[in-house]
């Protein structure tokens, strides 16, 4: 019964969506205040049935019910509960599903939110969310429903994909997802300010906190899936440039220049129509990373579920949502003109320069991913690029964007002069510089031509982002959420391009054949291994190893990574150990039984590489602190009573 | 021009690539095997259904044949069971099979029921071969001529949409012409 509920459910949803899209848009065109006004129940019912499907649908995966196939594919009943909950979007069905649920809840926020903005402006917002929602939905009833039955039911399930069934990578694709689906709201703002004509700065003010948050989520997301990489995979990479990681990082890179732009054009009212196309490129690059996983164009390690039909799909998606934002905006963005004008050298042209960087770097990373299927339609062969395009090319927009950072955050509006905070830049420039020599000669000695380079900015970064808040501390000024979001979030940069830096120039990696009490040394660390024992979990049984870590002969600690086999999938999983150990990653991890008592195993000491995800992380939490800040709420109130003022007809 | 339009163009140019590279169909293509062209890893692996015997892939010189890896854990092999019974029906070429990290057992039992279209199989329990042979997921399907050079790989459950376009017009006249 369950299922049944939950597949009605989704009809019902489709059609609200429908509702919504279609009053949301239609009413404030045509200027029927009863149909704008019909958009927030719509929305509030709309939720309500993409909850109750979620809800059933785990519930059907907690209850083992095999007779739906989504759940005899991916679950099975020696399944943890933890995961029973999490395989719900554990393949493409239900992280659709997941996906739409998502995109309810940002537009129940959403409707809350603009709740205090001109009612025909939030009507059109939720309007456009809602045909969102309204072409998800179609396609996942259409080709992807998770609710169908199985006839008759299988007696078990095939189980979760074992490689899944992992505590970071079962809250990864929420997490992820909802900074994916964040972008909506922003391309919504935008699509809604475009189709009201009225593109000023308010627009732009209103999405900051919206596109903010969705960007702190999508940097968490991106983070976990790479640290699971990372501990699960047993390769000790942690980005492999793979069509789905490019997928997520793609819109990243756009919504990184989106939310600087947005403060250009919110403070300054500059780069309106680039703001604008920013936004609608950020939400497009996450439809075109779903439709590049989902469909199956491009082959990849992370793809499970890959269907030419459902490809078709969601290209004629694309087509209709992306086709039409950018026909609207060739369209309305020539009735923009800036105004006000800036010097080179004031923080404008910085910031100017960092959105030019970060969209050529998605634009490279585009490229390489898309490369395998430009020249295949081309007809001239295949192509497949990886690591030796991606990692140059890169480089060469990123090096530029960090180096530019410190000045530019110190940089005025308007006026280009820098002098007031020269003498403070070039201090912290030189203490970084001789911290990163002492760092990479001294410390861990030798280094490639650029490790120099890249860890004097990645120190610089997080010395001159400091400067302003504690000048602002000393002088007793005030310090805004924006200004404390800005500082940590560019701090967490400086940490990432650190620790970039010493993983790449300094890991130690070797892969050695040991044998019982047989010792290896790498580094400074000596390995002594004390073989294997057999081991049995819940759904799986495996063999672990003993292996005792010493640095110097001194004892820091025994480790055991395992190497499990997953009984219904027969898949094999290896989970490495990883200890930090100085500052360095310790990881070892259980290669293959090469018989007589021989295993292989692979050690690798990669310095600061937690600094990484840490990095990310503090990105992520500077992006949250930044989108709480009051000015957003507060300016809301101030700016939207005398818009809505004029036009008596429309509050409703 | 209005250089607002520029981006409507270039995701015009973009939904067209896009649309190609579906047309071409997903799983082929995209991913070629580094072997294609090259001579197929040579390897000798005791024989899944007597055991006590080994077989020589070097044996297999001087005619064209199949090489497709599968096991019993892989639900897309059992998908393109029915083709591989189909083909071997046809006589074209011979069938040889990897049966990639699996158990004896279950391979032969699954073999009872479902049937075997294969001329030999080679039991790779470790998966040693696979690796030699680049195999990223089952089932794969090689095609290897006379020379023991790899022409094909087919990624991806087998149907016989896929042989008659894809392996047949690859086969001499003669071999094809047998069917």
């Amino acid at each position: 019964m369950l299922p049944e509920l939950g597949h009605f459910a989704l009809i019902l949803a489709m059609l609200l969506a429908g509702l919504q899209g279609f009053f949301g848009i239609a009413g404030p065109a045509l200027g029927r205040d009863r149909w704008t006004a019909a958009v927030t129940p719509a929305v509030a019912g709309q939720f309500v049935m993409l909850a109750t499907s979620v809800a059933c649908l785990i519930a059907s995966f907690v209850d083992n019910d095999f007779s739906v196939l989504y759940i005899a594919e991916n679950s099975n009943s020696a399944l943890p509960l933890f995961y029973r909950v999490t395989a719900m979007w554990g393949a493409h069905e239900g992280s659709l599903l997941l996906w739409i649920f998502l995109l309810g809840c940002w537009t129940v926020a959403v409707a809350i939110g603009v709740s205090r903005l001109p009612s025909r402006f939030a009507a059109r917002v939720l309007g456009v969310l809602g045909v969102v929602s309204f072409g998800f939905l179609l396609f996942m009833l259409a080709t992807s429903n998770p609710f169908l039955r199985l006839d008759p039911p299988a007696p078990d399930g095939r189980d979760l994909n074992p490689i899944l069934q992992d505590p970071a990578l079962a809250i990864h694709p929420p997490i992820l997802y909802t900074g994916y689906v964040g972008f909506a709201v922003a391309f919504a703002f935008a699509c809604a300010a475009m189709l009201e004509g009225r593109m000023d700065q308010m627009w732009a003010r209103w999405t900051r906190p919206w596109t903010t948050a969705a960007w702190a989520f999508l940097s968490v997301g991106i983070a976990l899936g790479s640290w699971w990489a990372y501990y699960e995979l047993g390769w000790g990479g942690y980005w492999f440039w793979d069509p789905v990681e490019n997928a997520s990082f793609m819109p990243w890179l756009v919504g990184t220049a989106l939310i600087h732009s947005l403060a250009v054009t919110d403070k300054r009212g500059l780069f309106k129509s680039w703001t604008l196309l920013l936004s609608i490129l950020a939400f497009s690059l996450s439809l075109l990373g779903t439709f590049l996983v989902r469909s199956g164009v491009l082959v990849s390690v992370h793809s499970f579920a890959a269907d030419p039909t459902k490809g078709i799909f969601i290209l004629v998606f694309l087509c209709v949502m992306i086709g039409g934002a950018l026909t609207l905006y060739a369209w309305r963005a020539p009735l923009l003109k800036s105004q006000a004008g800036f010097d080179l050298g004031a923080r404008e042209s910085f910031l100017l320069f960092n959105n030019i960087l970060l969209v050529i770097a998605a634009a490279t990373v585009l490229g390489g991913t898309l490369a395998p299927l430009i020249s295949d339609s081309l007809g001239l062969g295949t192509l497949s690029v990886g690591t030796p395009y991606f990692n140059p090319t890169f480089m060469l927009s990123m090096l530029p964007l960090t180096a530019l950072l410190s000045l530019g955050v110190h940089a005025n509006w308007k006026r280009g002069r820098l002098s007031d905070s020269k003498r403070t830049l070039l201090i912290t420039l030189i203490v970084a510089a001789i911290t990163a020599i002492i760092l990479i000669y001294g410390v861990y000695s030798n280094g490639k031509v650029l490790s120099p380079v890249a860890a004097t900015l990645g120190v610089w970064i997080i010395l001159s982002s400091l400067v302003d808040p504690i000048d602002r501390i000393r002088r007793k000024l005030s310090l805004p959420r924006g200004v404390i979001g800005m500082t940590v979030a560019h701090i967490g940069l400086g940490m990432f391009l650190l620790s970039v830096t010493t993983v790449e120039s300094f890991t130690l990696e070797r892969d050695v054949a040991l044998g019982q009490g047989d010792q290896t040394t790498v580094g400074n660390y000596e390995f002594r291994f004390q073989g294997v024992k057999p081991i049995e979990g819940p759904n799986y049984n495996g063999v672990e190893g003993t292996v005792v870590v010493t640095r110097h002969g001194v004892p820091t600690s025994v480790v055991h990574p395992q190497k499990r086999q997953y009984w219904v999938q027969r898949q094999v999983t290896t989970e490495a150990s990883i200890e930090m150990h100085r500052g360095s990653n310790v990881f070892v991890a259980l290669g293959d039984d090469l018989g007589a008592g021989k295993w292989s195993v692979r050690f690798q000491i990669r310095p600061l590489v937690n600094f990484l995800w840490l990095g990310a992380f503090i990105m992520a939490l500077g992006g949250a602190i930044a989108a709480t800040d009051k000015r957003y709420t507060l300016a809301k109130q101030a700016e939207a009573a005398p818009v809505t003022a004029p036009a008596p007809g429309v509050a409703g | 021009m209005n250089r607002f339009l520029i981006p409507l163009g270039a995701f015009v140019l973009l939904a067209i690539v896009l649309a190609v590279g579906l047309k071409h169909s997903p799983e082929k293509g995209v991913i070629k095997s580094p072997l294609l062209g090259k001579a197929a890893p040579t390897f000798s692996l005791p024989v899944l259904t007597d055991t006590s015997r080994t077989f020589n892939s070097a044996d297999l010189k001087g005619r064209w044949y199949l090489f497709n890896v599968w096991g019993t854990w892989c639900v897309e092999c059992r998908h393109e069971h029915e083709a591989l019974l189909e083909i071997a029906k046809r006589g074209e070429v011979s069938i040889v099979g990897l049966d990639w990290r699996d158990e004896d057992a279950a391979a032969l039992q699954w073999l009872q029921e479902l049937g075997n279209p294969y001329e030999v199989i080679a039991a790779d329990r470790e998966g040693r071969i696979a690796i030699d042979w680049g195999v990223y997921a089952a089932p794969e399907t090689f095609l290897v001529d006379p020379q023991g050079t790899v022409v094909y790989k087919y990624i991806g459950p087998l149907t016989m949409d896929a042989w008659v376009n894809e392996f047949v017009p690859r086969l001499p006249p003669k071999q094809a012409a047998k069917s």
